[in-house]
């Protein structure tokens, strides 16, 4: 964990205030509905369908169990009892009351959280690799680098009234796990031949209804230079952003129009007049920032021998514990993704006995994952087994993490306000479809990400599947998009691994970000279930093996054995495909 | 009536702008005359448009200008803040906004981590120094 200096503190304490006295100043008419909206958004508050939503940050993903038992205790006193994890290592409340909020603000602060930045036209909460710190394919850990970014990016008053939201996300490992390419900036820690820090820099990637794989604008950026680089992007896009449409105002659109050599140049000449300036970083406040984490005591062991034999413990195992740089630990995912309940939602009974755990399994401390799951990092080898059945008590050890029923959602129709069409319940019923665990991880590993409108909150343009609800004269309607990728992430493969306790020998995605392609006309929320079994037939039929994942398919045949499938013949009517589908 | 505030205090009789700089326009364009200017004004012409927060820097970081720099326009309370750390030193406040809320607006974040306009230094480096 990162604590905070007497600074940092201040400071949260300081917009706790500020926000109280805007609050203060709306309800009393002095401010106007419009002018507070941009004030509240910086704080995390929107107005949602039935209520106001608040989105707290959990930076980069880190989490202490004092913060979790705080939330949980804020969720259950100010709202419903329960908080949906989020695709931005964020936890939103979808029932707080708006003249409470400066109070939870105040509760959060006292934990060292907040929801600053976490909405409206600025730098967001800045997220990360869930394995930063563990993962044995890590080449720097990104933590400090986060809140070097954290630091510079928050109340940045040059940048607080960008054209549009923007997204960084930063990676230190060989594999890719923090979706890098489709933010707006994205960071890949690496180390040149004497093993100095530096970045590759992508810009201009991003989801919502343009959906655009980024590029590499610098392969490798020393890190003195880091906050001065992304000073002299932001000023770029702040200064020639769009600001005439709201649907062309990310930078995507910016580079896309500029050309990625042309917004390189733009860049470069701008950075040229930075580099070198006062916000060079220096190495004593790299150092100041990595010893204000704290890190775990490891004690020193050694991996453990499983026995193979085919248990329940052993498929959680193999799907919910990750290899871990320390010998004799693991890390573990804590599946929020159990069917029948909307995917990253956790009561606050369930944070409460997280955090227990927590506290007695990992050092205290857990990450929250882009894929709405949660994760101890730091668990003995030894204690799997302990830990796995009091999850299983929790019903937090669904053995499915990189398989089908993991399912990414937003929302969706039952709380935004934008939605199109729901997104839970649809969710639900591909979980009971795929209630089998032995055909589940006979399917192997699959992302099924759905979003119930354009905006792609549930990032469905990366799943290996993706769902997207639309609007068809009022009623709900899904579009299916398959061959999309967050990027290259580790897989498992069926060999046993580097040790035994490992899910197996991982290797990495051999392919990267890519964008799914639309298979065909949108079909009804009832027909959904049954055109995902027909995608996975399809997909069952043509691998070559059982290491080639349904996305390796994809991009090995093309869409159209899959489009066939689902809509047979191309002029196909609605009723002749249900027919079909039934047969 | 929009009011001109500097140095936390109401200007009786402020003088007009030499200058007006729009959002769109590039002060480096401007840079050689910048020297003999006294007054010069960036617009807001909305309350979320931020492209003058950038004008400002420049125009101070940059250019070297030297003179009052006023923000004017869409240019309420809760901007100030952010504004003077981009090297604005005079507000004209929009028609309807509550000097005496506005007055006070220069103190609600005691410290930047950034290097700005107004405190070159980063936070971390008078850190070190400290
Ligand atoms: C319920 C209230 C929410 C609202 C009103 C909302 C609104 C939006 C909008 C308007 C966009 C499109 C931005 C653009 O294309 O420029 C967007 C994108 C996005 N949102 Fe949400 N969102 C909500 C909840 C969530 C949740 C719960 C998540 C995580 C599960 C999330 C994560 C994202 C992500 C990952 C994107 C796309 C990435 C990108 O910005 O390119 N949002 N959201
Ligand atoms: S994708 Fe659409 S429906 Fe889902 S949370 Fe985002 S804005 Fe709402």
């Amino acid at each position: 964990m990162y604590l905070y200096d007497e600074i940092d503190q201040r400071l949260v304490d300081e917009r706790v205030a500020q926000f109280r006295d805007q609050t203060r100043r709306f309800l009393a008419g002095k401010l106007s509905e419009d002018d507070f909206r941009a004030l509240r958004l910086r704080n995390g508050l929107y107005v949602q369908r039935f209520a106001p939503m608040l989105r707290i940050a959990i930076p980069y993903g880190l989490l202490s169990t004092k913060q979790l038992r705080k939330l949980a205790d804020i969720a259950r006193r100010y709202d419903r009892g329960y908080g949906h994890f989020s695709t931005r290592q964020n936890l939103q409340l979808n029932w707080p009351k708006l003249d409470e909020v400066p109070e939870i603000l105040a509760e959060l602060a006292t934990v060292q959280l907040h929801a600053i930045q976490t909405s409206g036209n600025c730098v967001r909460n800045i997220t990360t690799d869930h394995f930063a710190g563990v993962a044995p394919d890590e080449i720097v850990d990104a933590f400090a680098w986060c809140e070097l970014i954290r630091q510079w990016s928050t109340f940045h008053p040059e940048f607080n009234y960008l054209p549009r939201k923007f997204k960084i996300a930063v990676n230190g490992a060989v594999a890719d796990r923090a979706a890098t390419f489709v933010h707006d900036i994205g960071l890949h820690a690496l180390r040149d031949a004497d093993g100095a820090v530096g970045f590759r820099v992508i810009v201009g990637g991003g989801l919502g209804r343009t959906p655009v794989v980024g590029q590499v604008i610098r392969e490798f950026l020393p890190w003195p230079h880091l906050l001065t680089y992304l000073d002299a992007i932001l000023r770029v896009y702040n200064r020639h952003g769009r600001r005439d449409n709201l649907h062309k105002a990310r930078i995507k659109i910016l580079v896309k129009e500029r050309g990625v050599a042309g917004f390189r140049r733009e860049v470069e000449a701008e950075w040229a007049r930075l580099k070198d300036g006062p916000a060079t970083l220096t190495a004593e406040e790299v150092r100041r920032v990595e010893s204000r984490f704290t890190r775990p005591a490891y004690a020193c062991l050694r991996d453990i021998a499983f026995p193979k034999s085919k248990t329940p413990f052993n498929a959680w195992r193999r799907r919910n514990v990750h290899p871990h740089r320390q010998p004799g630990y693991a890390a573990v995912t804590v599946s929020l993704k159990k069917t029948g309940v909307p995917p990253g939602d956790v009561t606050s009974d369930q944070m409460e006995r997280i955090a227990d755990l927590a506290v007695r399994y990992s050092f205290g401390e857990l990450r929250v994952t882009h894929e709405q799951n949660l994760v101890f990092a730091d668990v003995q080898q030894a204690e799997l087994h302990g830990l796995w059945q009091e999850l299983r008590d929790l019903g937090l050890a669904t053995p499915n993490i990189g398989l089908l029923t993991n399912i990414i959602s937003c929302p969706g129709g039952d709380f935004c306000a934008l939605a199109n069409a729901k997104s839970i319940p649809v969710a639900e019923d591909i979980q009971r479809r795929f209630d089998d665990l032995d055909y589940l991880h006979d399917i192997g590993e699959l992302d099924l990400n759905i979003s119930g409108c354009i905006n792609a909150c549930g990032h469905h343009h990366v799943g290996h599947i993706g769902i997207l609800g639309v609007d068809k004269n009022g009623e709900e309607w899904y579009q299916v998009e398959i061959g999309g990728n967050q990027g290259r992430t580790t897989i498992s493969g069926a060999n046993p691994g580097a040790y035994p306790g490992s899910p197996g020998n991982r290797g990495l995605s051999p392919i990267g970000a890519s964008l799914g392609k639309i298979i065909g006309p949108s079909i009804a929320r009832a027909e959904v279930p049954d055109v995902i079994e027909r995608l996975i037939q399809t997909y069952l039929a043509l691998r070559d093996s059982e290491h080639e994942r349904f996305v390796d398919v994809v991009h090995r045949v093309g869409i159209e054995p899959f489009k066939k499938s689902v809509y047979g013949h191309p002029d196909q009517t609605p009723a002749d495909r249900r027919a079909a589908l039934a047969a | 009536m929009a009011t001109l505030i500097k140095h936390r205090r109401i200007v009786a009789q402020p003088s007009p702008p030499e200058l007006t700089l729009e959002p769109a326009d590039d002060p480096a364009a401007f840079a050689e005359r910048l020297a003999d200017l006294r007054v010069v004004a960036v617009r807001f012409p909305k309350y979320a448009d931020g492209r003058g927060y950038s004008i400002g820097r420049l125009l101070r970081e940059r250019h070297g200008y030297k003179g009052e720099l006023r923000a004017v326009g869409e240019v309420a309370r809760d901007h100030l803040e952010l504004l003077a750390q981009c090297g604005f030193d005079a507000f004209e406040l929009r028609a309807g906004e509550d000097v005496d809320d506005a007055l006070v607006a220069f103190d609600d974040l005691s410290e930047n981590y950034q290097s700005t306009a107004a405190q070159p230094l980063p936070l971390f480096r008078r850190r070190a120094v400290a």
